[in-house]
């Protein structure tokens, strides 16, 4: 064949087929059938019928009619569940924060010695994997209905949350800082106090202020499971088929969430 | 304060001060702020204070009969423990397809004009700001109780998540590589298959593996509101307080919720 | 051929990157433009296809107006205006062929580009190419695997691929190191002069563009200062173009290399 372009073509085409992403064929089939059977098997396990879909889209168009226009006529028992909620989430954070210090210090591998270290992380991990909901109705279970097993639950979670992260921020902190306070002759608490948190407090503070914006967030929707705020309402308006009022709470903690988010970006970003 | 006494022919006395008298008043006045939220929402909030001293004690008790685990239920949890595995696995994936078209909207540099632009962030923002258990609580009327509505839940919740983290992998692909596909005469159609998608699809298979994750996490909980899983069975065992089978759906849960996190992040450390 | 008509440019915020240029390109040559940076080069080049809208003028290709066209117009006029970039512009994450078969996108179905379903004469047609750019054998090595060079072989075997009536080249040796630049450039004109296609190539490289060019268009501040044959580019066309500088340099003449295609050189860097 001549080097020229478009010149001579060869007498059969060549082919060409763009080199497949696992290039073992018996692999590559083996997974697409895999893939394949689990899927048909797991939309089956899923109990989806058409006859399911065709029930529910009239009602969810029924429903949808039903929440337009939102009902807001009983906004003091809606404002209650929102203070609530927002309560929940200050006590909580507030708590949380407090205590995550010394989880912190405790998970930082740089700081603490080798057992406190593993204890810390084991209750960071425990406290992360679990979500905040079964958590909740946990503490519901064991202290009744309200928004006390609300709280507990949002400062278990702040703790885990808080701590890991300020545990990352204190393993990254600069040590010659630490030593130069060190080396003044400083004690233990000293070097905890002109040493180390000067370098994290601003981001400590930022991190506190992003989890109280997820505080927030989650204290929406405890009361679905009976640990207080304005899930409460909500889980009551779904249950006696009131949508235009659920409309209303939606709206409400929908503005509720996007204006926390937005506060604690502007709060976190005049911080750093 | 700081001295602005001239003296007669002198510099100004030096006075050293971290902050500007401006920046301390702010200081304070967000500290002053925090503090009273904090006292606020402690003293306002309707908790029975008895319970709260009477914690500790309350969840030794509860702990007391949580254990020693029932171990052979577990046999009986293991096909709601699949059900939920494929409500997340299947939610993610419906809910990863349903979000391209919206990633591509909500990407200023691709969005054809404000409108969709516009449509692509109120369907980003509704889908994020209403909880997983809210969206659950919502098709499980639609569609009746059941996985069915778990996994339409799990869908719609990941949609903006999914879309929001996309269309920022949207804005930040090379532009030269799309203007030479368009240079070759390409229609739109075309440029999103040959320019666009080879150039997102790490983002796109990454964060949809992020959100594998959570909706594990999510889909164990659902199913307290009715929408399929191992939740339904958690509730079930707490009503009837069988506290040792809630041990053994509690270590079950953490099971898997820690076992998808480490696969998610292994896989997306490997794509990297 | 082509035929440019009061082309104009102003960006967004006033700045007039283009101001009523008129060319006129009647034969098969390679044409260098020249000019500083900013000059308006590349605004000039991405008018031509409307890659940059053009505010006024006339763009004429073979008796179409471009200016005036559809975009579905646009689209199947643009088939035959290739264009090779200044930082290639491969998709990197496609293999080589792909990117070779992507100048054929205006021609095959939706499916047929999802697929890589391209016909099998484009297929015969990418691989004579990619013999002739020098990359034979790499069709299935990844772009982002490539240097520079190799790199910009591919970004030309895209452009012959679209079969064009015309070359469009932005800067092609800006991203090189000299040595691999001057064997690009080497090859973009033999390959020009191979098909006979009339070819513009924006160029900051005054002596490459004396070298090889057959005809120079000198832009300065969205103008054109000069239009004529290599040999008459003296020091005072350069200041025209430049401004006042030590051009004695730049104008010691060279004769050109002969024997361009040597991929394998620059390929293990």
């Amino acid at each position: 064949m001549t080097a020229q372009a478009g010149a001579a073509r060869p007498a059969r085409p060549r082919h060409w087929r763009k080199p497949p992403l696992i290039p073992n064929p018996a692999l590559r089939w083996g997974l697409i059938v895999a893939v394949l059977a689990y899927l048909v098997w797991g939309i089956g396990d899923l109990e989806f019928d058409l006859e399911r879909i065709a029930r529910g889209i009239p009602r969810a168009f029924d429903m949808l009619g039903q929440m337009v226009p939102p009902d807001f006529a009983r906004w003091e028992l809606l404002l209650d569940g929102l203070v609530e909620s927002l309560q929940m989430a200050i006590v909580a954070t507030a708590a949380g924060a407090v205590v995550s210090i010394p989880i912190g210090l405790g998970a930082a591998a740089n700081v603490a010695p080798a057992p406190v270290y593993w204890l810390s992380r084991g209750y960071i991990g425990l406290s992360r994997t679990f979500p905040e909901v079964l958590i909740a109705i946990f503490f519901v279970k064991a202290f009744g209905f309200g928004a006390f097993a609300g709280v507990l639950t949002l400062f278990i979670a702040s703790t885990g949350f808080v701590g890991k992260l300020l545990a990352e921020e204190i393993e990254a902190m600069d040590p010659g800082q630490v030593e130069a306070v060190r080396a003044t002759g400083a004690g233990p608490v000293h070097v905890l106090l002109f040493g180390i948190l000067p370098q994290v407090m601003p981001r400590f503070i930022g991190l506190c202020i992003y989890r109280l914006d997820i505080n927030l967030r989650e204290s929406t929707i405890l009361g679905i499971v009976g640990a207080g705020g304005v899930g409460a309402v909500l889980y009551n308006s779904f249950s006696r088929y009131e949508y235009d009022f659920s409309a209303a709470i939606l709206l409400s903690i929908i503005a509720v969430v996007l204006v926390a988010e937005w506060a604690s970006g502007v709060a976190r970003a005049r911080i750093t | 304060m700081t001295g602005t006494r001239q003296e007669a022919g002198g510099r100004p006395p030096r006075v050293w001060e971290r902050y500007s008298r401006r920046q301390r008043m702010w200081q304070f006045a967000a500290y002053l702020g925090g503090v009273m939220a904090i006292v606020w929402a402690a003293t306002a909030m309707d908790i029975y204070w008895p319970f709260v001293l009477d914690a500790p004690e309350q969840i030794g008790d509860l702990a007391g009969r949580m254990v020693p685990p029932d171990w052979p239920f577990f046999l009986d949890i293991v096909d709601p423990m699949i059900e939920t595995i494929n409500i997340a696995t299947i939610g993610t994936l419906v809910g990863g397809l349903l979000s391209i078209p919206v990633a591509l909207l909500a990407a200023q540099n691709l969005t054809p004009n404000k409108a969709t632009l516009w449509l692509a962030r109120v369907i980003v923002v509704g889908s994020r700001s209403v909880n997983e258990l809210v969206w659950a609580l919502i098709f499980a009327v639609v569609f009746g109780p059941g996985p069915a509505a778990g996994m339409v839940a799990i869908a719609v919740s990941s949609i903006g998540f999914t879309a929001k983290l996309v269309a920022e992998g949207i804005e930040e692909i090379e532009p030269g590589q799309v203007e030479a596909i368009r240079a070759t005469g390409a229609g739109p159609a075309k440029v999103l298959i040959y320019g666009i998608l080879p150039q997102i699809m790490p983002v796109i298979v990454g964060v949809m593996t992020f959100r594998w994750d959570i909706n594990i996490r999510q889909s164990a909980i659902i199913g307290l509101v009715g929408a399929g899983g191992i939740g339904i069975t958690l509730n079930t065992a707490m009503n009837s307080f069988a506290w040792r089978e809630v041990t053994v759906i509690l270590i079950a849960i953490f099971a898997i919720v820690a076992a998808s996190e480490w696969i998610s992040a292994t896989l997306r450390k490997r794509m990297i | 051929m082509l035929r440019l008509e009061g082309l104009s440019k102003t960006y967004e915020g006033g700045i007039a990157a283009l101001d009523s240029c008129s060319l006129e390109f009647a034969r098969a040559e390679v044409v260098a433009i020249i000019g500083p940076s900013g000059a308006g080069k590349s605004t000039l080049i991405r008018c031509i296809n409307r890659l940059v809208e053009p505010t006024a003028g006339r763009v004429v290709l073979d008796g179409g107006d471009l200016t005036a066209m559809s975009h579905r117009q646009l689209r199947r006029a643009r088939r035959e205006i290739a264009m090779i970039f200044q930082e290639f512009n491969l998709v990197e994450r496609l293999t080589v062929m792909e990117n070779v078969l992507s100048g054929r996108l205006g021609y095959v179905s939706i499916l047929q580009a999802a697929f890589r379903r391209f016909p099998p004469h484009d297929i015969d047609a990418a691989f004579a190419l990619l013999d002739r750019v020098g990359l034979e054998g790499f069709e299935n090595s990844r772009a982002d695997q490539l240097s520079g060079g190799q790199r910009q072989r591919v970004g030309i075997a895209r452009a012959l691929m679209q079969e064009p009536k015309i070359l469009l080249v932005d800067e092609p040796t800006s991203a090189l190191d000299p040595k691999t630049a001057r064997t690009i450039f080497e090859l973009i004109c033999g390959l020009a002069r191979e098909r006979g296609l009339p070819a513009l190539i924006n160029i900051h490289d005054v002596g490459l563009a004396l070298m090889f060019a057959e005809r120079v268009v000198g832009l300065a501040r969205g103008h054109v200062v000069f239009d004529g044959p290599p040999a008459a580019v003296d020091e005072a066309v350069l200041t025209r173009i430049y401004g006042a500088a030590d051009w004695r340099q730049t104008l010691r003449r060279e004769e050109p290399e002969a024997g361009a295609g040597s991929a394998r050189r620059e390929a293990a860097s």
